[in-house]
């Protein structure tokens, strides 16, 4: 079964680049709107130095965690961006009557590729960030930044999954729940405390994305000692698991549209 | 003109009947203001002398952003526009009697107009009676609440002029989600969207204020917060009056261009 | 064997009035109309049987298709097929069955034919030695082999079907579940396809179940006929039961030279023509009611007034049957 998801993969990448200008030109632009976020950060957090009693080099780690996170999981995700129209043209029917998981067949025909653009952009932050952030790296710290990362790719993740499964309950535009993807980009580019105790209560408690950004950033810059602060982003993982019955429940309430 | 009242009738029937999406961009404005003015008050709280803009006028510039946000988008749900240049359905545009500029511009003035009508207006009823330093003041006097309607419209029209060039920029380039994507991250960057252009640095300030962008987002809302003043405020109104001029003048001709090639392409 | 009992599926949609007063007023309080899809609809369904479904637009036929596919779930009933439940036991099911949607491709739309196929075999893991003698099979039966290379979207709306069906069978399914499969073609391809789908429920007994608004579908396929309006099955039978059920009346057609024939007792005329007023040719079309009149007897009386050149007797078509049933049952 696995070969036929690379066979997709493979299928979906032959399809994309058959349109070499388009692909191009939608990569450059993933390019330039990561560049534009993190000017317009560095523009603002520039005039200070530091946001609270975090350097402007543990922002730009905070930035590019984030932003490296958003753009792995809608690499992954993207079907979740075209989901509407999968259950709208009939090619959700056709994906429940193959003997396949449900969710991998959504994703593997959609994967969008021009992510890398975000995705290199969010490294080349990454690389400035590192040396800046007046972090004492060591072996242990470098796994737990993956770690974050992996983390924040998989809440990202559960968030266009989540976002998605409202489109079966649903024909009218969802766009307003972009504020749990886009906006999570945006307002991840600050230590989540700044927002306030309730903002970080609910970053903590509901939707975990403080679990992946702010508590392990404590834990690198020696702020915090205690290992439960390294472990709280295979906490986050936890959160995949409700948007997944979620998931399974939106099935069992699917109407196939048309004829 | 009746055709033009019509287009917006239709347009307005047609966003009523969406009332969750309208609620939920109330919801999705609120939140995503409230987010950056907390932002913002961090910022402030470490280093209160470095700005340009004082905390309070930062707040007024946010959240009439997020109110105005649709009306000032560039690349927003243009749907039937979009399909009609795609799919080659041009032709039956072209054989009615009213001018496809005019009547393409109109729709992508109203197509801005409607959604903020209805989504984002309802949160003028809501940020100026928040508790403490979050609330939105408004300008104390009316001549500057005036000048900044007149600056919002004559925005509104540097919108739709730069969106129409982008349009028929699509006759010529097949690839909308790329040039979709390029021109809402500069046009957001650039117009004030993500920071005012005041935080901008003072040397990269001084050009970006006078390319279109800033036309588009940045001048109405420097209006309202008060950081743009007297004598400004008259250039900044030339400043987009040129631009939407010049853009009107260029779509024109491109429109025109684009569908000689159109027909002569027999589309 | 496939078993419903029951099976019933609400929707509720929001209703729209147009004007712009109206639109003002849908933003304060929204009325909702629940629209019942399926009500209480029970049937089952032997091995190798095939099926026909019929039914107008927005009866519910598509619908009970999908619940048999596992798309969709009921709001309550039962519905077991091959001892599964198709919703519950989803990949299971689906396994066993082949589905063609006549309205939408289950191909992949930029890759060739050869390409969906051997991803269709990755995906219900069929054995190579299978793939290969079906794969053979299909090919030769449906005229495939000059389009297998090519993409999908280059293929005519003919061609395609034959391939959505091959690929419907590739994986050897018991039951065949075919959704308006000849809409939109051409003569010669329905007929391939008619043909096609009747020897392979002969020779291999596979359960058919088929909706279509094509008459001759039914009648070419199917002896069994399901009824379903309004989201309720409202007949189960037999063709030929059907017609007599709605009107036992023949309809006789005569074509004559010479004088023209007298009509008696027990005989309708329905349509008359002159052809020919010189050599006294003529046409018509008679109705009679063979309970109280034989057609042997009809035909005797009217070859002693005039010479008769043809004669054709016929059952009412599919066609005024359908059309009778949805009449008689308000649908």
């Amino acid at each position: 079964m696995m070969r036929v998801y690379l066979d997709f993969i493979s299928a979906n990448l032959k399809s994309q680049m058959q349109y070499k200008l388009s692909f191009l030109l939608t990569v450059v632009g993933q390019f330039i709107t990561a560049f534009t976020s993190w000017f317009g950060l560095y523009f603002v957090v520039q005039r200070v130095g530091a946001i609270d009693d975090f350097t402007q080099g543990q922002v730009t780690i905070c930035f590019s965690v984030i932003m490296l996170s958003f753009s792995i999981g809608e690499l992954f995700g993207g079907g979740f961006a075209v989901f509407a129209r999968i259950l709208g043209n009939g090619e959700f029917d056709r994906i429940l009557i193959r003997p396949g998981s449900v969710l991998l067949q959504v994703l593997f025909p959609h994967m969008d590729f021009t992510r890398i653009g975000l995705l290199l952009q969010a490294v080349l932050v990454l690389g400035i960030a590192i040396p800046k952030s007046g972090i004492t790296w060591t072996g242990a710290k470098a796994a737990l930044l993956c770690l974050m990362i992996l983390s924040g790719s998989v809440v990202f993740f559960a968030l266009f999954l989540l976002s998605a499964t409202f489109s079966f309950f649903t024909t009218q535009s969802l766009q307003f729940l972009d504020i749990l993807t886009y906006g999570a980009r945006s307002f991840g580019r600050y230590p989540f405390c700044v927002y306030g105790e309730t903002v970080l209560k609910f970053l903590t408690f509901v939707i975990p994305l403080a679990l992946v950004q702010y508590y392990p950033l404590l834990y690198l810059t020696e702020r915090k000692t205690s290992p439960l602060y390294a472990l709280s982003p295979a906490i986050a993982l936890l959160f995949l698991a409700p948007c997944l019955a979620f998931f399974r429940f939106g099935i069992s309430r699917y109407k196939s549209t048309g004829s | 003109m009746r055709v033009y009242g019509s287009i917006f009738r239709i347009r307005l029937i047609n966003g009523l009947q969406y009332r969750s999406v309208a609620l939920g961009e109330v919801l999705m404005r609120f939140f995503w203001g409230l987010m950056e003015i907390l932002a913002y008050a961090a910022l402030f709280r470490t280093g209160q002398g470095n700005f340009s803009m004082t905390f309070s006028q930062t707040v007024s510039y946010v959240w009439m952003q997020q109110v105005l946000f649709v009306l000032f988008r560039v690349v927003v749900g243009d749907g039937d526009i979009y399909s009609t240049i795609e799919e080659g359905s041009i032709a039956y545009e072209l054989v009615r009697p009213v001018s496809l500029y005019g009547r393409w511009f109109f729709q992508s003035a109203a197509g801005r107009v409607v959604p903020t009508v209805l989504g984002s207006l309802p949160l003028l009823l809501i940020v100026p009676f928040l508790p403490g330093s979050c609330r939105m003041i408004f300008p104390s006097q009316a001549g500057r609440i005036l000048l900044f309607v007149v600056s919002c419209v004559l925005a509104l029209g540097v919108v739709a002029a730069f969106a129409m060039l982008m349009y028929i920029s699509l006759f010529y380039l097949t690839s909308q989600r790329g040039i979709k994507i390029i021109v809402t991250a500069v046009t957001h960057f650039f117009s004030g969207g993500m920071i005012p252009l005041r935080f901008f640095p003072d040397r990269a300030r001084a050009v970006v204020q006078c390319l279109p962008f800033a036309s588009m987002r940045d001048m109405p809302l420097q209006i309202w917060c008060g950081t743009m003043t007297g004598p400004e405020v008259f250039w900044g109104m030339m400043i987009q009056i040129f631009w939407l001029a010049v853009l009107l003048l260029a779509g024109y001709a491109a429109m025109e261009h684009a569908l000689k090639r159109v027909v002569v392409q027999g589309g | 064997m496939i078993e419903c009992e029951g099976l019933s599926k609400t929707y509720r949609v929001a209703r729209r009035e147009a004007g712009f007063g109206n639109a003002v007023k849908a933003l304060f309080s929204r009325e909702y109309e629940t629209i019942q899809a399926l009500r209480d609809v029970s049937f089952s369904v032997r091995d190798g049987e095939i099926v026909g479904y019929i039914g107008p637009n927005g009866a519910g036929k598509s619908t009970t298709i999908k619940t048999m596919c596992g798309i969709l779930t009921p709001d309550s009933g039962k519905c077991v097929i091959n001892g599964r439940v198709p919703w519950r036991d989803r990949k299971k099911h689906v396994r066993e069955i082949g589905v063609v949607f006549g309205q939408r491709s289950q191909l992949w739309w930029d890759i060739p034919v050869a390409e969906s196929f051997r991803l269709l075999r990755d995906m219900y893991k069929v054995e190579p030695a299978v793939y290969r003698r079906n794969l053979e099979e299909l090919t030769e039966l449906l005229g495939l082999r000059e389009i297998l290379k090519t993409p999908v979207r280059n293929l005519s709306l003919g061609q395609r079907m034959r391939c959505e069906i091959a690929a419907s069978l590739l994986h050897d399914p018991r039951i065949l579940f075919l959704d308006e499969p000849t809409i939109g073609l051409d003569a010669v391809s329905k007929l391939n396809v008619r043909r096609f789908v009747k020897k392979r429920n002969k020779e291999h007994g596979t359960t058919v179940i088929l909706t279509t608004h094509d008459m001759q579908d039914i009648e070419a396929l199917t002896g069994r006929i399901l009824l379903i309006g309004k989201g309720r099955l409202l007949l189960d039978g037999n063709l030929e039961e059907l017609k007599k059920h709605i009107s036992p009346k023949k309809t006789l057609h005569i074509k004559y030279q010479g004088k023209t024939p007298r009509l008696f007792e027990g005989i309708v005329l329905l349509e008359e023509k002159m052809d020919d007023t010189e050599a006294m040719e003529g046409q018509m079309k008679l109705s009679l009611d063979p309970g109280g009149l034989s057609v042997s007897a009809a035909i005797e009386a009217l070859a002693e007034q005039t010479n008769l050149l043809d004669v054709s007797v016929t059952d009412i078509t599919a066609e005024e049957m359908v059309a009778a049933l949805y009449k008689e049952y308000e649908i």
